[in-house]
């Protein structure tokens, strides 16, 4: 066993390179860069999603091969872009993060799985879709995974609130909820 | 090395193969999940896993719960060593917040979340030793587990599921037991590990057991979003400590371990290491702690943090503050993050979307469980069924931190 001795990696691979990267590759593409809390957050169109991440995967300056985290968000009040799916990725080599989102409507979420390029998403998709109802296209074995298999309606989804809406004992106007 | 038995053709609908469920209750799962082995006498050929059954939908919970109500919830996900999952999603509301504490908590914290490190990887690794048929290692560890709930016990009150801390610092100073239990665990630890490295490091059993069970290469454990001791086995030194220190760490001596072929045996020697490592980070921070003021344990921010009880009865603004602190009313900004720590399996991430309301708008856990359980049928391909035992508690799956 060896042992590697660290300190702090500089990042040598800057924000402003990876959004001049990205849109001279893709130009009026991909768009709304932001830097929440010091992370680069970008938005791709849902069909392009898949060329993105692979563009981001090969290039040998971006390389950011490793998957963190896939998950999904539902904004009930942005018709047409009801569903938002957010990748987290890593560059480990420059050590940067970034995160990358895109909307769909929420009657065809249909969105290209990214299975074939991280063996990790395959979960990671198929609890999205357990819990959000986004439909994986090309996913090997898109079906629930956390819920019960007979379950017909996706539980994340802002309409199903948590608690009982009957109860009568609870005064939420007291208690600054609405 | 693996001979072909099976001599139907791939499509047959006859079948040779024994179909075994190793789960949901069975004893080397250590926790509620799933697998539906196809063997080939004692070779498995395919491997499917099940989780879910005890999902606790700890993500739908946190969308109506105030913010520091979901530090319990945190607990239930990796219960081996919750503190480290509590002071995570601590860390993520102070980053939300732009709360900057001081450092004798950051200290104190990289002391709680090195001696959940210890008991979880404590476990793990006499767990393996116990499904390969070596007990006593077990026994002489978990004595010392005892010692670390104690020093929890000191702290939060509780030792299981700790809920220690509040965001904004700890809810109370450590007291003269927790240094001298503390001292103690430093003092006694050390000759227990090495005695339990003696038993196990060399012994001819364990090592045969052990070595090329469940391998997994540095290409593949990456693909599959490893992270933590699991891919520290594989040799890829990946420590969210080292790449995006919290708490102070980038201020420490820190030595990843790092193994080559990503096996049993390399993950339990990785985690072995990780111990010592532990061990020298919380002398590290109590030297460091010496330094600062010792009466400090919490930051100067009234709005966030509960003011003591004698406050909160005699002064108006401290009553104030209680009340809208308990019921949720403090004012969060708008805003996305992620805030990653590295959890005694991995990464373990916390993506908290807050559209300034009393609770989060949207919170999702990374859980590196939950992540590197899907490799699992990949690792044990043709290995037997022994060997996936062992794999199993190598991994060191933990069902609360599969499920959420």
């Amino acid at each position: 066993m060896t042992e590697t001795i660290h300190s702090p990696v500089e990042m040598a691979l800057t924000h402003a390179h990876i959004e001049e990267r990205l849109k001279e590759k893709f130009p009026d593409v991909v768009s709304e860069f932001e830097e929440p809390y010091g992370m680069l957050s970008f938005t791709v169109p849902r069909e392009m999603n898949l060329k993105v991440l692979q563009f981001l995967y090969e290039d040998p300056e971006l390389q950011f091969r490793f998957l963190t985290d896939l998950t999904a968000v539902h904004y009930p009040d942005k018709p047409g872009a009801e569903l938002a799916v957010v990748y987290h990725l890593h560059n480990l080599v420059d050590n940067v993060r970034l995160r990358m989102k895109l909307f769909t409507d929420i009657r065809t979420p249909d969105v290209f799985t990214a299975c074939r390029l991280f063996a990790g998403a395959n979960w990671m998709e198929r609890e999205t879709y357990d819990f959000f109802g986004i439909n994986f296209v090309g996913h090997p074995n898109l079906k629930r995974i956390l819920n019960v298999d007979e379950m017909d309606y996706f539980p994340m989804l802002k309409q199903y609130p948590l608690e009982d809406q009957s109860r009568k004992d609870k005064d939420d106007q007291m208690f600054g909820r609405n | 090395m693996t001979e072909q038995h099976i001599k139907l053709q791939q499509d047959s609908l006859q079948k040779e193969t024994t179909t075994l469920n190793l789960g949901p209750t069975h004893p080397v799962t250590h926790g509620v999940f799933q697998n539906i082995l196809e063997m080939d006498g004692e070779r498995v050929v395919g491997a499917t896993s099940t989780v879910g059954y005890i999902h606790r939908a700890f993500e739908k919970l946190a969308e109506r719960r105030p913010f520091y109500q979901i530090t319990p919830l945190t607990d239930r996900m990796n219960y081996c060593s919750s503190p480290i999952n509590n002071i995570g999603w601590q860390l993520t509301v102070e980053k939300l917040l732009g709360l900057r504490v001081p450092k004798r908590v950051d200290y104190m914290r990289v002391i709680i979340m090195e001696l959940a490190r210890i008991s979880d990887h404590l476990i793990c690794n006499s767990v393996v030793g116990v499904d390969s048929g070596a007990y006593s290692g077990f026994l002489y560890l978990m004595q010392y587990r005892e010692l670390i709930y104690e020093i929890y016990e000191e702290i939060c009150g509780s030792r299981l599921t700790t809920n220690i801390g509040r965001i904004g610092g700890f809810e109370r100073n450590f007291n003269d037991t927790v240094f001298r239990k503390l001292d103690k665990f430093l003092k006694e630890y050390p000759g227990v590990l090495s005695e339990f490295e003696r038993l196990f490091n060399r012994n001819r059993i364990f090592m045969d057991r052990t070595i090329g069970a469940g391998p997994i290469s540095a290409e593949r454990a990456l693909n599959y979003s490893f992270t933590g001791p699991n891919l520290r086995a594989a040799g890829v030194d990946y420590d969210v400590r080292v790449t995006q220190p919290y708490c102070s760490y980038e201020e420490f001596d820190l030595k990843i371990p790092v193994g080559k072929t990503g096996d049993c045996y390399d993950r339990f020697l990785v985690r072995n290491q990780e111990m010592w490592e532990s061990m020298s980070l919380i002398r590290q921070a109590l030297q460091k702690m010496e330094k600062e003021p010792s009466e400090v344990f919490h930051a100067d921010a009234p709005a966030y943090y509960l003011a003591p009880k004698p406050d909160v009865y005699t002064k108006m603004e401290a009553l104030i503050y209680h009340f809208k602190i308990i019921m949720g009313e403090i004012d969060a900004p708008v805003g996305e993050v992620y805030h990653a720590v590295e959890g005694a399996n991995g990464e373990l991430g916390f993506y908290l979307i807050s559209d300034g309301g009393r609770t989060p708008y949207r919170l999702h856990f990374r859980r590196p469980c939950f992540i590197y359980y899907q490799a699992f049928p990949e690792l044990v391909h043709n290995a037997l069924l022994s060997d996936a035992v062992i794999c199993l508690s190598s991994l060191n799956l933990i069902a609360g931190e599969l499920d959420a």
